[in-house]
């Protein structure tokens, strides 16, 4: 288990997302709606889009560019063009700090 | 741009040809595409979902679609049913194109499934696949006018300014669409539509072509058995005799414009039109910013071309404007198939980001 370090708290707003590269990967770093830290592969599954570029509503992050989309807390694909699940990653508030497990 | 005395050989626009694998090897399949500068917290505003302009621009145009069909039918045989059905032809035949298009990137309505009926119903009088055409689309959006790899280019060259010309009344489109539908309807998946749509969705696809082709079976039968061609005034015929606003506006979006680029400011133009054409249209006049930020619903893109019209082409002031440049254009490609045009930048633009495709072979005159 290894937690890396992100951002502090602040720098994402409640129910948006940020691009996070790490190790030669690329992730999406999401506060829900009620503050909470979740992470999840940073490419969307259908084209190599960056998720961090779309819009979080709710429970759901979509692609830029097609409308693809996923369930950011479970990875689960919601609507075509989507077929393949987001990998993600456990996240947390530790310090101020939001932290990933990568 | 540059012309070589090469004999021109056409070149293969279908997805399972050599241009495929050499859009891939270019670097120009799922590639990063230029997008001009917008802050965060102003690109999430204007992608934010609403149901308001959406719900009230349907029940105006489904409203509008009753009242001009029931005034057609009413007055069906006299000459005031010819401006029941010019209202009724556009709302069906060209309406139903912008309906599709936005509903189906799912940002006409924040509730997805008023998008999903919305698109359904316009699939229907569009006469495109709702499965198969999602993927064709979204795989244009990736790819848009790469030869091999987007399905949808509209202007193959050297184009036929003819067929363009029949297109006004639906020729060859509703033969095409319709004989598409047809084979999905018979359980044929071709290997262009494979390569984009998933195993998992030709079950669907199927099932939805059998639908519609039975839906307009019937008003043929309808016909038959009524001996009048009113049915097919109502459904179908309008992709006839109601598609030309489709066809005046989508002709405009990549005519003339360059093949096989990765930024949209070269293959796609915005126009300025009346208001009338941008209800029917739903805004997509502004096309290069609906291709550079596709997940902006129709109703904010005059906001979001604020925003960055300083970074963009100047946009034609018309569409009879847009046209007179466009068949220019067009009927130079007709000899000089690599012709492109290049759209004028403004000084405060950043420049055509031309390193980002110019590994691409030079492809005029060449198979």
């Amino acid at each position: 288990m290894t937690w890396v370090s992100v951002c502090p708290e602040g720098e994402i707003d409640p129910e948006d997302v940020i691009r996070f590269d790490h190790g030669g990967r690329t992730y999406a770093v999401y506060r829900s709606a009620a503050g909470e830290p979740f992470a999840t592969d940073g490419l969307c599954t259908h084209e190599k889009v960056h998720l961090s570029d779309g819009l979080v509503m709710d429970d759901t992050i979509e692609c830029p560019k097609h409308n693809g989309r996923f369930n950011y807390r479970t990875g689960a694909p919601l609507r075509a063009p989507v077929c393949v699940a987001l990998a993600t990653y456990p996240a947390r508030i530790n310090d101020g700090q939001i932290e990933v497990d990568l | 741009m540059t012309m070589t005395d090469t004999p021109f050989v056409p070149r293969d626009y279908s997805l399972t040809g050599p241009e495929n694998a050499r859009a891939v090897a270019a670097g120009l399949a799922s590639a990063e595409w230029y997008h001009s500068d917008v802050p965060r917290k102003v690109m999430k505003d204007l992608m934010q979902r609403t149901d308001g302009p959406a719900i009230r621009d349907t029940i105006l145009w489904l409203g509008l679609l009753v009242v001009s069909g029931a005034g057609g039918v009413l007055t069906w045989g006299t000459w005031w049913a010819v401006p029941f059905f010019l209202v009724y032809g556009v709302l069906y035949g060209s309406a139903c194109d912008s309906r599709w298009h936005e509903c189906g990137h799912g940002t006409a309505f924040r509730t997805p499934w008023m998008n999903d009926v919305v698109y359904l119903i316009a699939s229907f009088m569009v006469m495109r696949n709702p499965v198969s055409w999602r993927w064709s689309h979204a795989r244009h959006h990736t790819d848009t006018i790469i030869v091999g790899r987007d399905p949808e280019i509209g202007h193959m060259r050297p184009p036929s300014l003819g067929m363009k010309a029949l297109a006004f009344v639906g020729i060859p489109d509703i033969w095409l669409h319709f004989r598409i539908l047809l084979r999905n309807a018979a359980g044929i998946i071709t290997p262009d539509e494979a390569d984009y749509l998933p195993e998992s969705e030709r079950g669907k696809a199927i099932f939805w072509a059998r639908v519609f082709v039975a839906i307009h079976l019937a008003a043929v039968v309808w016909a038959l058995v009524s001996w009048s061609i009113l049915p097919l005034m109502l459904i179908g015929g309008p992709r006839i005799y109601g598609t030309w606003h489709m066809v005046m506006t989508g002709l405009l979006q990549h005519g003339g414009l360059a093949e096989d680029v990765l930024d949209h400011r070269l293959n796609s133009r915005t126009v300025y039109m009346n208001p009338i054409s941008r209800w029917i249209y739903w805004n997509m006049n502004y096309h290069v910013e609906h291709h550079m930020f596709p997940m902006v619903p129709y109703h904010a893109l005059p906001r979001l071309h604020a925003i960055i019209k300083n970074d963009l082409p100047v946009p034609d002031p018309s569409i009879p404007v847009a046209y007179a440049w466009m068949i220019r254009a067009l009927w130079r490609q007709r000899h000089e198939p690599g012709y492109t045009m290049t759209p004028v930048l403004p000084p405060t633009a950043r420049p055509f980001r031309a390193e980002l495709h110019d590994h691409v072979p030079a492809r005029e005159g060449v198979a």
